[in-house]
């Protein structure tokens, strides 16, 4: 067999066959396959989060009109590298009064609730954790983990700041996981499964499923925002009032690896819409040459975690108040709304032969939009004129 | 002794200290959080029989809404996180016999069954994995559609009538 066709399941058998000539057990040589596997796949996470410190720190500085890191190594490629020697060097101060275990523990649970999602994750056809047939539901267990780690953090810090930044956080995560598990139904029914192997595999020949439900994927991206708590969603931060929310007391390392869980988090939530909406690890060649198809999916995932910086560094914070009502009157009507004329559309357009069928989903999603922007409009007009109509005598 | 014993044997001691730490602790939020933890070690137990889809529902269920929603109520209730009176009332030894007769009762009963002893069958490579099989019962009308509706329906009720509730009567 070609190497370059199935790199992993050579390199596997390759392993498993040095274990057992070594008079390992082949149950035994099994388990500790499977942890180097996993071993692996958490650094290659880990080493790539290194890079997106990077990779952050330059995009905002040009979206703010700066160079940023252009020292140390080309392009400051380095930089991450004196920021880690830095975060590892400093005084870890633990605040009067806290709870010190419940304290140690947040950090490690929110960046292990991050690491927890790669285990799905398909980077190429033959390159991924586990095939789980309830893969997107496992994407919403980990976020609730991401949630524990947040309320974690803000009550053990023993800081009124912390508290009420996990407050928000929690508010938020609470309110727009159900726009996200409404926006993960959609490439489940066109798909026909929940499984990110089997939600890929359906993609291929450039059948993205962007192209069948444009609104699917913006809503995707919001809740993802939301999820991820960025800008305009970043309330538990909110440096102008809570200074910086859940993680204030934290020093060091363990700050950084709050930090370290949020960026890899956007960048696998960019990830999740390349799955999703992008077709995944799916381009010219992918499917003969795995390793292609896994730089496919970093370069979609890649652009992904580019949108959401974008938005993140564009549109300022929003109000509280604003972000729920916007969630629960705004965002998760039209979601269900979505969710039931996309169920309709795939029942009655099923088996019409691609061409009806893709039509069908692309303009019922266009015709929704169309009438969601109407609905917008006119109540903005009402809203508008009410506070324009002059108003002499004030009511109550 | 294989892999999935030792898993079963770690989880089965995680729920069971856990669960003690849950009724023992005084304080609160620790006690909300070991809830958690044995939890999680339920889930484990799900995933270890392969009912994956019931291992997930139960960490987005219990974990990621009612124990979140317990940590909440704490929070934003409780002035005094630390619980001060005494941890048993007179009653315990009563309780301790009953529970110990319960548990004997089960334990002498299920050893008559035969399954006991045995290690789990593997589910059987179908045409279908079992979520799918799960997805038709509940939508199917020789299966579950009905209970399935009616738990819906009840579900709506008690949303509207919270919202009736809570909502500001002019």
């Amino acid at each position: 067999m070609n190497f370059w066709a199935d790199p992993i399941k050579i390199i596997y058998d390759w392993l498993m066959l040095t274990l057992t000539s070594w008079g390992l057990d082949g149950a035994v040589a099994n388990i500790i396959a499977d942890l180097l596997g996993i071993v692996l796949l958490i650094t290659a996470a880990m080493v790539l989060d290194i890079m997106l410190v990077w990779v952050e720190r330059k995009v905002v500085a040009r979206f703010q009109g700066r160079l940023g890191p252009n020292r140390i190594g080309p392009f400051g490629l380095f930089q991450p590298f004196p920021d880690i020697i830095k975060l590892i060097i400093k005084e870890d101060i633990t605040p009067n009064g806290a709870d010190v275990v419940v304290y140690n523990i947040a950090p490690i649970l929110s960046l292990g609730s991050v690491i927890f999602l790669w285990a799905v994750v398909p980077l190429a056809s033959t390159i991924y954790g586990t095939d789980l047939n309830v893969a997107l539901l496992y994407l919403v267990a980990a976020g609730a983990l991401g949630t524990l780690s947040i309320i974690m953090a803000g009550w053990a810090s023993n800081n009124k700041y912390a508290l009420l930044g996990a407050f928000r956080q929690v508010a938020a995560m609470i309110s727009f996981e159900i726009p996200m598990v409404v926006a993960l139904l959609i490439p489940t029914i066109i798909a026909g499964s929940l499984s990110l192997k089997d939600i890929t595999a359906s993609q291929s020949g450039g059948m993205w499923f962007f192209l069948f439900s444009p609104l699917g994927a913006v809503l995707f991206l919001i809740s993802a925002i939301a999820e991820l708590g960025r800008s305009p969603f970043d309330l538990n931060e909110g440096e102008s009032e809570i200074v910086s929310g859940y993680h204030i007391e934290y020093t060091g390392m363990k700050f950084g690896l709050f930090y370290a869980g949020e960026l890899l988090h956007a960048f696998t939530f960019g990830g999740f819409a390349a799955v999703l909406f992008f077709g995944g690890w799916h381009g010219p060649w992918a499917s003969q040459y795995p390793l292609l198809g896994a730089f496919y999916f970093i370069a979609k995932a890649m652009f992904g975690y580019w949108v959401i910086m974008w938005v993140k560094y564009t549109v300022p914070r929003i109000r509280i108040d604003h972000m729920l009502a916007f969630n629960w009157k705004f965002l998760t009507p039209v979601a269900f709304a979505l969710l039931i004329i996309t169920a309709v559309a795939h029942s009655l357009l099923k088996g019409a032969g691609f061409w009806p069928y893709f039509l069908g989903m692309f303009f019922s999603n266009v015709l929704l939009g169309w009438v969601t922007l109407e609905i917008l409009r006119a109540t903005t007009h009402k809203q508008r004129l009410a506070v324009e109509t002059p108003n002499p005598v004030a009511h109550h | 002794m294989d892999a999935s014993q030792v898993i079963f044997i770690l989880s089965a001691a995680l729920i069971i200290a856990s669960a003690l730490m849950v009724v023992s602790t005084r304080n609160l939020i620790h006690a909300a959080l070991w809830l958690i933890a044995t939890l999680f070690g339920v889930a484990i137990l799900y995933a270890v029989l392969e009912a994956g889809f019931l291992a997930v529902v139960q960490v987005v269920v219990y974990i990621g809404a009612i124990a979140i929603m317990f940590i909440f109520a704490v929070m934003l209730t409780r002035k005094e996180m630390r619980d001060q009176g005494p941890q048993v009332n007179s009653t315990w030894p009563l309780s301790a016999i009953l529970s110990l007769l319960t548990f004997g009762g089960l334990f002498v009963i299920l050893s008559k069954w035969d399954g006991l002893w045995k290690l789990p069958q593997a589910i059987p490579d179908g045409s279908q994995d079992t979520l799918t099989r799960l997805g038709v019962a509940l939508t199917s009308p020789e299966a579950f559609v009905l209970p399935f509706e009616v738990a819906s329906v009840l579900l709506l009720a008690a949303l509207i009538g919270s919202v009736y509730v809570a909502m500001n009567k002019k």
